[in-house]
């Protein structure tokens, strides 16, 4: 049965503009099946008043001929990022009870354009963790569910996993969501919808909640590359409140949708293939090269020869900026306070309850790796070896125009698997890390199904600010690959 | 190298975390772990090579130094946790 919810942004954008539908009707219909699905748990907050207020605004608007170009699209807020009277949680306890009183740049940009906000989506604690399985309002499930693994909910991927439920279970038309090291893409992945990371710079951090300030990239999670484009053109410009926030012009994404790749040079590193890989990944590839060597693109074999010291590195970098980011939160300004005998006593025991324990583990890599005595041979080593891996992509791209490699090392696992050896948990982002610590732009896209018949997806990674090749590249994969399978879970 | 219990101990002090004795051994076990696996960047020659701090490339924008902003406590103390008129609470910190 055809329905409502089958619509994707840019249908639904020309549905409300030709008055087929009205905001309000398709606002009303993704608050049911919101409610209809909680089990997923991909909300943290429903914010159902505030969503057909904005949507009998949006209408009015339509009907009055000045229609925004989101004008009645409702979508989800990943709850890093601050709303206005809004709880805002980070997926923490020690946020308890935070309402900001001030709007996100990102948010801000959003509602200026029309959009309309559903609710808040659940997320790894302060955005740390690859399964959305660190939050304290507990694990989001993916609507997916696995051939051999019939009983087992399986992970969304983190750290935008709320997000990513959402859109691939039809609770949203399209979410945000943040990238320090892969939390856009690989869920993405996972949940077999597209997911892109900006530029470092592209889009404003203010008002979102820091993790790691000079990775975090805050990019939208959509059912389509074209959506993609659109909902990146309402996030993206240039912010004087973030002072990493580029100044320049945001182009019209959606017009670089074209199609055509003939021409471009298109980069394998062969460093992406790793020893042990699942052989269904290195299958996929190979199905993206073929499709994209057909459509006219030249494939070429490269080397970035320091792609595998960008985890660990990520490891000291992530952590090192994270440890101090959180020493905000102390009890005094804002969300949680345990009182304590004296103000350490209070500081510790505000802190030992109110975070996870993934978060300390990262605040204690994070101290120790800026410690005296261990700050040059940990953080500076670090910064270091970021050199080299930026100086790989540089060098890259002077031969080629976008580089082609697999999101993830897997297709999603079940809820609980890996979360007691840190280690393999952080290797699911080995893919998506290097273009993190570079800056430059990078798209998941859903080319195939594992055997396991779960969704699978290739990343196209960019030059600085040349996310319009990024989504070109990516819109012409999705073309060819024509993902049209459906999680058995949500709407 | 090794971290022992009496450092991670001195490192939770630092990062204000109180561990009890069985999360300080869980926690030695597990940072041991990840920092040997962070030791392959040993492999790295880095000899001459500058530290990357920003991906942006370009130097941060400067302002005139003035209030832009301001003159609403209530909105500022809105989330304390605990205020006395206009101003945060700790506990007391001088005899």
């Amino acid at each position: 049965m055809s329905s409502i919810l089958d619509l994707d942004l840019a249908s639904a954008r020309s549905a409300l503009q030709k008055k087929e539908v009205s905001a309000v009707e398709l606002t009303e219909t993704y608050l049911s099946v919101m409610s209809s699905n909680d089990h997923l748990n991909c909300y943290i907050t429903s914010t159902p008043e505030k969503a057909l207020d904005m949507a009998s605004k949006s209408d009015h608007r339509i009907n009055s001929g000045d229609a925004l170009p989101l004008d009645g699209i409702p979508i989800a807020i990943k709850d890093l990022f601050c709303t206005d009277g809004v709880l805002t949680t980070a997926g923490s306890h020690i946020l308890n009870g935070f309402i900001p009183t001030y709007e996100s740049s990102v948010t801000e940009n959003l509602w200026e354009n029309g959009a309309v906000m559903l609710g808040k989506c659940n997320m790894d604690e302060f955005a740390m963790g690859s399964a959305n399985t660190t939050s304290y309002f507990g694990a989001v499930e993916n609507p997916w569910r696995s051939d051999d693994r019939q009983k087992s909910p399986l992970v969304p991927g983190g750290s935008s996993g709320g997000s990513a439920s959402a859109v691939a279970s039809r609770l949203a038309l399209a979410a945000t969501g943040t990238d320090t090291g892969g939390s856009i893409r690989q869920p993405g992945s996972f949940c077999g919808i597209v997911g892109l990371k900006p530029t470092y710079g592209r889009c404003s951090r203010w008002g979102t909640i820091a993790f790691a300030s000079s990775l975090d990239q805050a990019g939208p999670l959509t059912r389509t590359v074209r959506d993609a484009a659109i909902m990146l053109k309402a996030m993206a410009g240039h912010d004087p409140k973030d002072s990493t926030s580029a100044n320049l012009q945001v182009p019209d994404f959606e017009s670089a949708l074209t199609n055509d790749v003939r021409g471009l040079r298109i980069g394998v590193p062969r460093e992406y293939l790793l020893d042990g890989m699942p052989s269904e990944i290195e299958k996929l590839l190979e199905t993206g090269i073929e499709m994209l060597r057909t459509a006219g693109a030249t494939i070429v074999d490269v080397s970035m020869p320091h792609t595998k010291f960008a985890l660990p590195t990520y490891y000291i970098i992530a952590p090192a900026e994270a440890s101090s980011n959180l020493a905000r939160y102390d009890g005094v300004r804002y969300g949680l306070r345990i009182e304590g005998d004296n103000l350490d006593d209070m500081y510790e025991k505000t802190r030992s309850v109110g975070f996870g324990a993934e978060v300390k583990r990262r605040i204690l890599i994070g101290t120790y790796v800026l410690s005296a005595g261990y700050y040059d041979a940990y953080y500076l080593k670090a910064q270091r070896v970021r050199s080299l891996i930026k100086q790989d992509f540089d060098l890259v791209f002077d031969n080629v125009d976008v580089l082609l490699t697999p999101t993830a090392p897997s297709d999603a696992f079940a809820i609980g698997e890996n979360d007691d050896d840190p280690i393999k948990m952080y290797l699911n982002d080995i893919f998506t890390v290097p273009a993190s610590l570079a800056g430059v732009p990078a798209i998941s896209v859903p080319v195939g199904l594992s055997k396991n018949k779960l969704p699978l997806g290739l990343q196209i990674i960019g030059k600085m600010f040349d996310e319009e090749l990024v989504l070109r590249v990516g819109g012409a994969l999705e073309g060819m690959a024509g993902f049209k399978s459906r999680p058995a879970g949500g709407a | 190298m090794s971290l022992d219990k009496g450092t991670v101990k001195r490192v939770a002090q630092l990062a204000r975390l109180r561990l009890d004795d069985e999360q300080l051994e869980k926690t030695a076990e597990e940072l041991n772990k990840i920092f040997a696996w962070i030791e392959q960047l040993d492999e790295v020659d880095v000899s001459n090579i500058e530290p990357l701090a920003s991906v942006t490339g370009h130097s941060l924008p400067e302002r005139m130094d003035e209030v832009t902003d301001g003159n609403y406590p209530d909105r500022v103390l809105s989330n304390a946790p605990d205020r006395a008129s206009n101003f945060f609470t700790v506990p007391k910190v001088v005899e």
